[in-house]
């Protein structure tokens, strides 16, 4: 099969050519879709529950205190225990609800969640979809989740909830425009949108060397605007637990508030991966342009390796953030977008596009 | 033309933006079961109902079956984070009507325990306001610094909150020998752990910016809601009864009373920290120089207090803590009130939260530092 841990590309194209022999196109195509639905749905569920094990050990080192440490060798079970307590809890819904809109609510979440899983670039050949607009089409699934939260708010008959909706509503659609910014300035560095050659770009240095000055604010940006658009600390005001108990997702119980919570967690590593690949060269091992040893060195680490590490290091400064700051008010987030972060993100974007005209770049 | 006149003249009266949420008994913010019944035009607080009553466990009327020695142990009950202060009121409002002297060893020992429960409250009281605010480290640390304290009491006296350590003419027992080694000790851990309070909380920038400058309440509204403690003495109210009417070990001592003309929610916040630092001074001046002698006035078995009314004023964690006893001579009390500061601060939330966010009338409130069975007795 010519299985290859550095590139798997040949490995997915001689499977392609393997299920083409064995049946008709059509049904290759098929078998193929299952295959990879499945392998999402499971590297979702091992995903979901590693961060919240993840959080739950970071969090307690944060605060002084040991985290989970009874079900299993350090805890480990614990997140599996719980996510079977979770399935097997009653769905209670309150009265009065929109009961359709109740139910779709954590669907969409979770669909818009695969949806941008789709296009993350795990290592040489192991991407669900390499579009030639990837960024435009990841700023453009990510965006669906708010239908989600605000439906989830305005359905469950619960003021509590509506506020929460409202506000996350008001915080996601603002920090979109910064996301969507920041990935914009790297876009006009590569050239391209696309994933895959955003990351073949990276090959001499990462962009956040390559661009130096502009790069590094657009990283700052993306991941305080990441972290405003999972709804994490210090911008959880959606579901900000002293203020709205529990915001939006107040009403569900059992294994749909289960959706919403692997959801955040697995939007969180979303943001996280989105962010290792544009600036901190995804796959790509550390290279730098004329050392040829060095990089002989780092290429002897697989791809997939230095994916995860990058993405993990950046859940963790978010994780960080989120155990050390106190939570923002609803005006001051929106101030922190429309008066500061928008009018420098545009600023930047100016920047950058001289740095690329006059070639000012590593 | 006319018709649309008169839908937007009737619509002035529907009140359509307002709506009203309840906030609590069970609710994350309310420190207890304290119910806000808040009015809301989008996220900008109008009016704020506190209801209370939902702890309320008629300690008062208790009183008037129970003997005095008796009704000391109700008082820790009320302020549970402030339990040895409680205890001591009752206990000096006994003694004062019997005009006993205490020793002072027990005055000292019973300041020195004073302080080290204002410190404990203020370190639990941190970490929920860190809560509140969302910062949950906070907790842990104010809860890391509590532990050590309480490890103290435990040693001193068996108990962990609720102390019951005092009683009616002295202690119930005498310090162990390495009681003062331990709070001296207790003293030169906390000045290493307190700046770190700084670092976490009162420095950061999301913090000030939440807290500077919200829940303003003038000193004329804190007078007129009678607004003590540490949050009275944001407002520039000199309240502090340790200052103005010392008791126990408090005229042997020089200590600073905390005050700040801000008037906001971070004075609030920012004063109970100083007050910490100011705690372990206190108990620094007087820890070295316990005097000997007994830790108890021999009682008589049946305390009864001559006829007339009797008032104590003792600063609690909470503010201005008040017993008022009635006697007619025999060994019940004919009547107890007890003033408690923390349903005189619950009600200036609402003068200090028109027109602010959600989100700000939970750090408001939080700021006042509310004990729900305090409040309801």
């Amino acid at each position: 099969m010519g299985f290859n841990i550095y590139d798997f590309s040949t490995f997915t194209h001689n499977l392609h050519v393997w299920f083409n022999q064995q049946m008709s196109p059509g049904w290759a195509t098929t078998v193929e879709w299952v295959i990879v639905g499945v392998l999402y749905l499971t590297f979702v569920a091992l995903m979901g529950l590693f961060l919240i094990y993840a959080e739950r050990k970071v969090c307690a080192a944060f605060q002084q205190r040991i985290g989970p440490n009874r079900v299993g060798p350090w805890g480990l079970i614990q997140t599996i225990a719980d996510m079977i307590k979770m399935m097997m809890k009653e769905l209670v819904a309150p009265l009065h609800i929109d009961k359709f809109l109740y139910n779709l609510a954590p669907f969409i979440i979770i669909c818009c969640m695969f949806l941008t899983l789709a296009a993350i670039p795990f290592a040489p050949g192991l991407q669900g979809l390499d579009f030639d607009i990837g960024v435009f089409y990841l700023s453009a699934v990510s965006s669906i989740s708010v239908i989600g939260i605000l439906l989830a708010g305005w359905s469950s008959n619960n003021k509590y909830s509506l506020i929460g909706g409202i506000r996350a509503g008001a915080q996601i659609i603002s920090y979109e425009l910064s996301v969507g910014m920041s990935l914009m300035t790297v876009v006009i560095l590569a050239g391209t949108m696309q994933f895959s050659g955003i990351i073949e770009g990276q090959r001499d240095l990462w962009f956040i060397f390559k661009g130096h000055i502009p790069a590094f604010i657009a990283f700052v940006i993306f991941i305080i605007a990441g972290t405003a658009e999972t709804n994490r600390g210090p911008f959880d005001l959606a579901e900000a637990e002293s203020e709205l108990t529990a915001g939006f997702h107040t009403e569900y119980s059992g294994i749909k508030f289960g959706l919403f919570y692997v959801g955040e967690f697995v939007n969180m590593f979303v943001v996280a991966a989105v962010a290792a690949t544009v600036f901190l060269g995804g796959w790509m091992p550390l290279h730098f342009g004329g050392f040829e040893s060095f990089n002989h060195v780092m290429d002897l680490i697989p791809p997939i390796v230095w994916f995860f590490l990058k993405s993990f290091g950046i859940v963790f400064i978010i994780m960080w953030l989120k155990w050390s700051f106190p939570r923002l008010r609803v005006d001051q987030i929106l101030t922190l977008e429309w008066k500061y972060l928008l009018p420098i993100n545009l600023v930047n974007i100016l920047v950058m596009t001289i740095v690329v005209l006059t070639k000012f770049h590593f | 033309m006319a018709e649309i006149k008169e839908i937007f003249i009737n619509s002035d009266n529907l009140e359509t933006d307002e709506f009203k949420i309840n906030m609590g008994p069970q609710h994350p913010a309310g420190h207890g079961v304290l119910r806000l019944v808040v009015t809301l035009e989008g996220e900008i607080v109008r009016n704020v109902d506190p209801n209370i009553g939902f702890i309320h466990s008629g300690i008062e009327k208790m009183c008037e079956s129970l003997a005095y020695n008796q009704i000391v142990h109700l008082t820790d009950r009320m302020d549970y984070l402030s339990a040895h202060i409680s205890n001591e009121a009752v206990c000096l409002c006994v003694e004062n009507a019997l005009q006993i002297e205490v020793p002072d060893r027990v005055k000292y020992i019973r300041t020195i325990m004073d302080e080290l429960m204002r410190i404990s409250s203020h370190q639990l009281w941190f970490g929920a306001y860190g809560m509140d605010m969302g910062a949950s480290t906070a907790l842990f640390y104010g809860l890391r610094d509590r532990e050590k304290i309480l490890d103290i009491f435990e040693e001193t006296c068996g108990a962990r909150v609720t102390l019951n350590y005092n009683m009616p003419g002295g202690l119930m027992f005498d310090i162990k020998p390495n009681f003062q080694k331990q709070v001296k000790d207790y003293i030169k851990f906390l000045r290493k752990k307190l700046p770190e309070y700084d670092k976490l909380v009162s420095g950061n920038i999301i913090f000030t910016e939440r807290t500077k400058g919200v829940g303003i309440l003038s000193l004329e509204d804190c007078i007129a809601y009678g607004v003590t403690g540490p949050s009275g003495r944001a407002s520039n109210f000199s309240c502090d009864v340790r200052k103005h009417h010392p008791y126990s070990a408090y005229p042997f001592v020089k200590f600073e009373e905390i005050l700040d003309t801000t008037c906001d929610t971070y004075a609030r916040y920012y004063n109970r920290i100083r007050e910490m630092w100011e705690s372990l001074n206190i108990i620094e001046q007087l820890i070295d120089n316990i005097p000997e002698g007994d830790y108890a006035v021999k009682m008589k078995g049946v305390v009864k207090l001559p006829e007339g009314e009797y008032m104590q004023r003792v600063e609690t964690a909470r503010g201005d803590f008040g017993v008022f006893i009635v006697s007619d001579g025999k060994k019940n009390p004919y009547r107890v009130k007890f003033r408690s500061p923390g349903f005189s601060n619950l009600f200036a939330v609402n003068k200090m939260s028109k027109g602010i966010k959600i989100g700000d009338l939970v750090a408001t409130l939080g700021a006042l530092d509310p004990v729900m069975p305090d409040i309801d007795r």
